[in-house]
Order: structure tokens, then C-alpha cells, then sequence
């Protein structure tokens, strides 16, 4: 169980390997901008720009990070169990048909007081459920979580292009959407919000779900290093043998992190559905609950880190857009290459710099005790 | 009587040959830890070198720099005279440095073999590297006595062929010096002594070998001269023939040490755990534990002895709760544990057995935990630890600390890593967690296995105050000195089965091991395979 050869102070393992990995990724997209023949300094003024440089642009920013927490924390719950939940897209989708269910229904009866805690619980209770399966079969049957829960993705766009062409398209319409809520169904944007206290922001996505994301945050870190239930989440997590012999039943967490894990992917559905859409309709999940892999990997799937990393791929996704926008030579296909290259060089290439950083340190502690005169 | 000074003296005349290994001023630190103070040693070819020392004395730090597993801060290694540069362990294979590591590094699906192939399967095809691996092996077999079946699977093979394997990993990539680290920790007496043979074939064919170690018997019967290491650096160089154990003690700990155990006239009361016709059988319908039944009264401490895999392990699982009994009954504290009613480890400890397992680093704590969250592993949901359904930290850091003050744990680090203590440390934390409780029924594995001696000393005083507080312990332990030193009655385990009961007073080495070994006629250095022979 020996780790690196030298230990990295905390902050290095968390703080600058991550950073250097992302500057790496940008390197390597830098040399592709320049490939291409354009030049990459500009490219990288145009997508920060872009994402930062108005309150346009980080409304749309935050909104992007808002699933990107959502899936992000998904991940990181159940990762924690030592499972691999691949599922947050189909739970995310099913996460959001629930919550479309429930507005479908209640809009013109229910005042928004009682319609937003029913769409939290169905969004909630969509999501496990839809992770259920996935978590019972890994549990007592020994069906690998992985296989089942990319299955169950597949199940649920199949599942959802049914319903929406089916039974939930409005009459007459014809794209596969359901009719537009009323009013009471909308969760308010933020700009709606802070417009009575005198700011005013450009309209943009970001509604209030940002909110449920935070909360959602602090919720899981208290959740999980601050209860005695996190505890031995992950206990069973790290060592199944340790979890039995501390009266812990592996199988009940394996149940409970993978709906939990399912219940907090859902909510992408509030974001997406009642935050902006304002209506059910198709591939509204798409991509978040993979890319929720990838912030989860590189937050080091804590809440913290995934707030960062989630913020990173928020901007990369704004600040992606408008540079397609500028730069015509530079099509919405090079951004995915750049996003690609973040997530291969911080998701799954983490470690790649850390031989570097364990070089220096190893050079600045020999260095150190030299200078001191030992 | 050598002192540390004099190994500058080293000889450096024309007509002898340089020594195999030599270690010129080695430091190194991590962080804050001085792991190794200005070591300097010198290994004569073909020899047998003992390293003894605490846990944390910095041994096999030492060593790991020898193998390029740890680049020295400062320092010269030279091997044959010759200074070298040893970055990374293929840079120590190819300078004929071989370890054998404490916990084996081997693909338990392949067979002994392609193990040993592993790394050096010369070509693209198997078939011909292989056949000149089997002609090569055999002739290191049959050299050496090694008695390895070359195409047994390695699941299949006891802990003491395993490490032979090792070895002839070793040998087959050319080592000629071969390093040993803590090798009879997981051997029975005689699988040990077997492996001493081995050592001295090898020793005779000029290898040279290093030993690490912290028994003090195995250094004095199988090695020609030892290095006493304290704290990070050399304290002594003797030469094996000129020592004695009790010194060798003195040097490691820094103070006098009792080798022997003072233990009061035992005051037993009524049993507080009785087994009656208790069975397991395992997934595989193979009879672990056959038919057992013994009791332990409180104020008592029953030892079971036997070599392991013949169902002690498999027995403490059960009476903690960790597996419900397929068969028979044992009733503790009151509470009584069938096939249909079994008991979960929870709750076992909440009826005061508590459960030290043999294994710490699989069940005992999480490596990857801090040291105050693995010391409250079992009583997370203890409202002590809590408020308002939530761990207060605080809580978590001062019942820690209290646990490493009481038992002595080192450091007194509640929020480091459990992986970074030495085994000795974690061993105590986890005692101290279980202890702390004053349970009425302790069931403890292997308690120092892997320990060094001081921590030996303390663990066993602690369970003999333990006792003589009216506690009933059930001990499992492969060590003999251990269980004769310790236990009022011994039961002797074999296949599963009980095949003796004896009082410590009656019983010595030979006796138990007669019983450990014979009950079923089977050959004493073979296999401890475990009970499918019933």
C-alpha cells in the first residue's frame, strides 16, 4: 500500500495537480487552435470572455454548472460507497420526467408553495428509483453496477421518446413536446429574483436551482464526514470486510448510496424542466451525467472540488459556444475536442503530472534542510 | 563486545575481498520524520546479516532505499566495492539485489512458474522462454532444496511455499544477495525452520543475505551477525556468537525488557462463553469449524493454538458475528446464536464481546481513514460520538488521543493516516478502541502478530489486567510462546475440529505441536491446508 515515493503536502495533491492538468489540456488544445491556423491566445481571450466577461455570460456559466454539480455530486456519493454509478444521465432523465409529471398535473390547481416540494420529491424519487434497480441487483444479485446502470440510460431515452411521442405530446404539436406550464410552475430565474433588491442582470438561464445545488453541497460533505451513516458509507467504500466487522450491512449502503446517488442526479430534471424549459420534452439530460464523471474525478469527488470543477466546465461549455460564434473556423466540434481534452487530462490522466510535483518537492526538501545548515 | 563506533573499521586491506554491501552514511527524512540517522553497514559475501529493531526503527526504510524503492537523502551504497547508483528497484535487480517482500507480490491465478517467468518471459511466445525457465528453476530447486511444485496454482499453495516462490523469484533473475523482510512472520515453526535451511544451502553457495526481522530467536538461529537499529539509526553490530536475546532486547527497546510474563493465580467465575456442537460449513459446502464445543469463564484466558487455516480464524468470525454458524450453538453474554437466530457484529459488541480480528488491515481499521475515525470503527453509533445525528469532531479527536495516551500509540497523531503507523501502532489503536470498552467477552487474533517487542510486552500486560478485571478471553494465536506465555487452558485446533484441550501448566512446544500437526496423520511440514481432510 505504498503510495508515491514522496508524500505531497495536501494542498499540491489537491490544489496544483488539478490546476496543472487543466493548463496542460489547454496547452495541447492551444496546439490544435494553432493546427487549424488560428491563434490561440485569442481563442483563449474569446472563451473566457465569453464565459466571464458579463453578467450574460456567467448567468449562462453557473447555469451550465448548476447540472454539472447536480451529476457531479451523483458521482461522487456513490463513488465514495467504492461504486461506479455511470447512470446519472438516465437517472437525471428520469429525475426530470418526474418532475415534469408532477407540473403536467398540478399546474393549474396547486399554488408554486406546493408544487415546488412535490417536484423536489418526485425529481428525488424518480431519480432512486430509477437507480433502484441498478443498486438491487448489484446488491443481491451481483449484477455489475456499471453494466446495469449505462443499460438503464439506454432504457430510459428509450422510455422517454416513447412517452413524449406517445402520451405526454401536446395535441397538435408536432415536435415531441408536452404542453408549456403555467406560471405557477416556473421556478424563478435569477435575475428575476434579484431585480426587486435593485441588481439587474442580463436574462439568462440561471434560476434558482443554483441554490439547491449549494445546499446540495453542503448537505452531502455533512452527509458524508459528519454522520455517523457517511461514516460507514465509507468504511463499506474502502473495505467491504471492515464494514461487516463494524456491524455495518454493505448491501443496505450499496442500496441507499446508489439512490441517494440517483435521488441528487435527478435534479437536473428541476434545473432543466422547471427551471428553463417550462415544458417535458426530449434529450434535455444530455451528456450531464457523463460529464458528471468527469467533474466528480477531477473535484476529487468532494463537494468543494466539485463546485470548482463544475464551474470549470461551465465556463468551458459558455465560453465554448461563444467562441464557435467568433471564430467560424472553430466549430462547435473543436470545442468538444477541448472539453474532451480537459476531461482526458484531468479524469483520467489525473496522476499524469504528479511524478513531476513529487520531483520538485523531493528536490525543495533536500534544498530546504541544506540551506537551514544540517 | 562490539560498540557502535567501531564499524568505521572496516577493512579495507588488499587481500580481502570487498564486502557485498556497504552503506556509507545513509540519511533520509520524510517530512518531519528522521526515518534514517547516518546508517552505516557493511554485509560480508556470503553471510547472513540480521537487522533487528522496533516497528518504525527504520528498517525497512533502510532497506527500500537498498532495493531503490527510496532514493537516500545522503549517503553511499557500494556493492562489491564498487559505489553504485540504485534509482529504482529494476536498477537494485539488475546489481543481483533481490527482495522478498513481507506481503507476497504474486498472480494467484498463474502457478509457480509463470510467477517466476512474470517480467523476464523472454519473447513474444511463451513456449520456448518457458521451457529455459523450467530448465533454469529446476536446477535452482534441486540446488537449493526448495521443494516447490513448479506448475501448482499459486491460490492453491500454503503461505510457506509462497515464500519460497519469492526466493526463487529472486534467484531465477540472478540475485546474489537476497533481502528478507519480517520472512517468518506468517510461518509456522516448522515452515520456519525449513526456511532457515534454505538460507544456510544459499549461504553456502555465497549468496548473501540480509534478514529483517524482530524475533530475536530467529536471529539467533540463523544468523552470523546483527544490526541493532533504534529511533533511525545503528545502535550496535554484534556478532550473533557473542549475544544473547535479552541483550539484543535491551539494545532495541533502549531499556531492560522482561521477556517472561508474571501472571496472578487465575480467579475464574462462571462461563461466559459456551460453544456446544458449533459448525460452519462455507459457500462451498467445505466444513470450516466441525462440530466444536469448549467454554471460556470469566476471569480466564483460553488460547487456541493450531497452525492457521485450520478453522481459529473462521471460529473468531463466528463468535463475533461476522458469519452465522451453519450448525450448533454458542451462547455469550447471555445471548444465544444459532443457524436461526445468528447475531450481527453490532450487536454482539453491544452486549459487551468485543473483537480484536486477526487481519487489522482488512477488518480491524480503514487504512485510508484518520487515526480518530478507525478508533471508533464498530462504535460509530454510539450517541457518545454524537449530537444531533451528527460525528462531532472534537469528540472523534480527544477520545482518540485518550486512546493513544492510555495504550501508548505513536505517534499521538489522531488525524494522521491509519496506513501511516507502523503495525505495532495500529495494532494498540485497535486494542485500545476494543479495550477501552471493558468488555465482558474479548476475542482476539493473532494480537502481535507483525509487533515489535516493546509493543509485545504492553499488549500482553494489557490482557492479562484485562483477566485479572474478570474478563473471559478467547485467544487465537500461532505463536506457541505466545499462547503458553498468556493462556490458562489451550485448546488445540486441527481440520476444524478441537483435538485438545489442555491446562497451560501441562502443555509445552512439543506436546502442542504434536497435536497441531498429527491428529490427522498428516506429514508436519506439508500444506496447512485448511479443513476439507475431516
Amino acid at each position: 500500500m505504498r503510495g508515491g515515493r514522496t508524500p505531497l503536502p495536501h494542498w499540491v495533491d489537491i490544489g496544483l495537480i488539478p490546476l496543472a492538468n487543466v493548463v496542460l489540456a489547454f496547452l495541447v488544445a492551444g496546439f490544435i487552435v494553432l493546427a487549424i491556423g488560428e491563434n490561440p491566445l485569442v481563442a483563449v481571450r474569446v472563451l473566457i470572455a465569453g464565459a466571464l466577461g458579463d453578467s450574460e455570460g456567467i448567468g449562462y456559466t453557473l447555469y451550465y454548472a448548476t447540472n454539472f454539480i447536480f451529476t457531479g455530486l451523483a458521482v461522487a456519493v456513490a463513488f465514495h460507497a467504492g461504486l461506479f454509478n455511470i447512470g446519472g444521465e438516465g437517472q437525471a432523465y428520469i429525475g426530470g420526467l418526474g418532475i415534469g409529471l408532477v407540473l403536467l398535473a398540478g399546474d393549474r390547481y396547486l399554488p408554486f408553495s406546493v408544487l415546488l416540494p412535490l417536484t423536489l420529491l418526485a425529481g428525488a424519487g424518480f431519480g432512486a428509483g430509477w437507480a433502484l434497480v441498478p443498486a438491487y441487483l448489484q446488491a443481491y444479485r451481483g449484477s455489475h453496477i456499471v453494466i446495469t446502470t449505462i443499460m438503464f440510460n439506454f432504457l430510459a431515452a428509450a422510455l422517454m421518446v416513447y412517452l413524449m411521442v406517445n402520451v405526454l405530446i401536446a395535441p397538435g404539436s408536432m415536435s415531441p413536446q408536452s404542453r408549456e406550464f403555467g406560471p405557477a410552475a416556473h421556478l424563478p430565474f435569477i435575475h428575476d429574483v434579484l431585480a426587486p433588491i435593485g441588481i439587474n442582470l442580463t436574462a439568462t438561464p440561471l434560476n434558482l436551482s443554483v441554490v439547491l445545488a449549494i445546499v446540495l453541497c453542503v448537505f452531502v460533505w455533512l452527509l458524508l464526514w459528519h454522520t455517523p451513516f457517511g461514516f460507514e458509507l465509507r468504511t463499506a467504500g474502502h473495505s467491504e470486510a471492515a464494514a461487516i466487522y463494524a456491524g455495518v450491512r454493505p448491501r443496505r449502503i450499496i442500496i441507499i448510496s446508489i439512490c441517494l446517488s440517483g435521488a441528487i442526479a435527478g435534479f437536473v430534471g428541476l434545473n432543466e424542466i422547471m427551471g428553463v424549459q417550462h415544458r417535458l420534452l426530449l434529450n434535455f439530460a444530455a451528456g450531464y451525467g457523463f460529464t458528471g464523471i468527469a467533474v466528480a474525478l477531477m473535484g476529487r469527488n468532494h463537494p468543494l472540488g466539485i463546485v470548482v470543477a463544475s464551474i470549470l466546465f461551465g465556463i468551458l461549455s459558455q465560453g465554448g459556444t461563444e467562441l464557435a460564434f467568433s471564430i467560424p473556423t472553430i466549430t462547435r466540434d473543436m470545442i468538444v475536442v477541448i472539453q474532451g481534452l480537459v476531461i482526458l487530462f484531468s479524469g483520467a490522466l489525473p496522476q499524469l503530472s504528479r511524478p513531476w510535483f513529487e520531483w520538485l518537492f523531493g528536490m525543495l526538501q533536500r534544498q530546504v534542510p541544506a540551506m537551514r545548515g544540517v | 563486545m562490539a560498540e557502535p563506533d567501531n564499524r568505521n573499521k572496516m577493512p579495507e586491506g588488499v587481500g580481502t575481498p570487498p564486502p557485498a554491501i556497504e552503506l556509507r552514511h545513509i540519511d533520509k527524512r520524510f517530512g518531519a520524520v528522521h526515518a534514517n540517522r547516518d546508517v552505516s553497514l557493511s554485509v560480508t559475501r556470503g553471510s547472513i546479516t540480521g537487522i533487528v529493531g522496533e516497528n518504525g526503527a527504520g528498517k525497512s526504510t533502510l532497506m527500500s532505499i537498498l532495493y531503490g524503492v527510496y532514493e537516500a537523502d545522503r549517503g553511499e551504497i557500494l556493492i562489491d566495492g564498487k559505489p553504485v547508483n540504485i534509482a529504482s528497484s529494476s536498477d537494485a535487480i539488475a546489481l543481483g539485489i533481490g527482495m522478498v517482500h513481507q506481503h507476497f507480490v504474486l498472480v494467484d491465478t498463474f502457478t509457480v512458474l509463470e510467477n517466476i517467468m512474470l517480467g523476464s518471459e523472454g519473447g513474444a511466445l511463451l513456449r520456448r522462454g518457458a521451457a529455459a525457465a523450467r530448465y533454469e528453476v529446476d536446477r535452482l530447486e534441486h540446488e537449493y532444496g526448495l521443494g516447490v511444485d513448479l506448475d501448482a496454482v499459486i491460490a492453491d499453495l500454503p503461505v510457506g511455499a509462497l515464500q519460497r516462490v519469492e526466493i526463487l523469484k529472486a534467484l531465477y533473475r540472478r540475485a546474489r544477495i537476497l533481502i528478507l523482510d519480517e520472512p517468518t512472520g506468517v510461518l509456522t515453526p516448522q515452515e520456519t525452520d525449513q526456511l532457515f535451511r534454505i538460507l544456510s544451502a544459499l549461504r553456502s553457495r555465497a549468496v548473501t543475505i540480509i534478514l529483517i526481522t524482530h524475533k530475536l530467536r530467529e536471529i539467533m538461529a540463523a544468523t552470523d551477525a546483527v544490526y541493532v537499529m533504534r529511533a533511525g539509526a545503528i545502535v550496535a553490530n554484534l556478532r550473533t556468537a557473542d549475544t544473547e536475546p535479552a541483550e539484543l532486547a535491551e539494545l532495541m527497546v533502549g531499556r531492560k525488557v522482561r521477556l517472561t510474563l508474571d501472571k496472578a493465580a487465575g480467579n475464574f467465575g462462571g462461563p461466559a462463553l459456551v460453544a456446544e456442537g458449533l459448525t460452519l460449513r462455507d459457500e462451498h459446502g467445505v466444513l470450516r469449524i466441525d462440530n466444536a464445543s469448549f467454554h471460556v469463564r470469566t476471569g480466564e484466558i483460553v488460547a487456541i493454538a493450531g497452525v492457521s487455516g485450520n478453522g481459529q480464524s473462521e471460529l473468531l468470525e463466528v463468535l463475533a458475528g461476522i458469519r452465522p454458524p451453519t450448525g450448533g450453538r454458542f451462547t455469550a453474554s447471555g445471548r444465544e446464536v444459532t443457524a436461526e437466530t445468528p447475531c450481527n457484529p453490532a450487536e454482539m459488541r453491544s452486549i459487551g464481546v468485543a473483537h480484536i480480528p486477526e487481519d487489522r488491515h482488512r477488518l480491524g481499521l480503514v487504512t485510508a481513514f484518520a487515526a480518530n475515525e478507525s478508533a471508533i470503527l464498530g462504535y460509530q453509533r454510539d450517541s457518545v460520538f454524537s449530537h444531533y445525528l451528527l460525528l462531532i469532531k472534537q469528540i472523534l479527536m480527544s477520545h482518540c488521543a485518550m486512546l493513544m495516551e492510555r495504550f501508548d500509540v505513536r505517534p499521538r497523531a489522531p488525524m494522521l493516516r491509519s496506513a501511516n503507523f507502523s503495525g505495532g501502532n495500529q495494532q494498540k489503536l485497535i486494542i485500545a478502541r476494543e479495550l477501552a470498552r471493558e468488555p465482558k467477552v474479548l476475542l482476539i487474533g493473532q494480537p502481535t502478530r507483525g509487533v515489535d517487542i516493546g509493543s509485545i510486552e504492553f499488549i500482553h500486560r494489557q490482557l492479562i489486567q484485562r483477566r485479572e478485571a474478570g474478563c473471559a478471553i478467547l485467544l487465537v494465536s500461532v505463536e506457541l510462546d505466545e499462547v503458553m506465555a498468556l493462556a490458562d487452558r489451550i485448546l488445540v485446533m486441527c481440520g476444524g475440529r478441537i483435538v485438545g484441550d489442555l491446562l497451560a501448566d501441562q502443555a509445552d512446544e512439543r506436546k502442542l505441536g504434536l497435536l497441531m500437526a498429527n491428529a490427522q496423520g498428516r506429514e508436519v511440514s506439508g500444506a496447512p491446508g485448511v479443513g476439507e481432510a475431516s
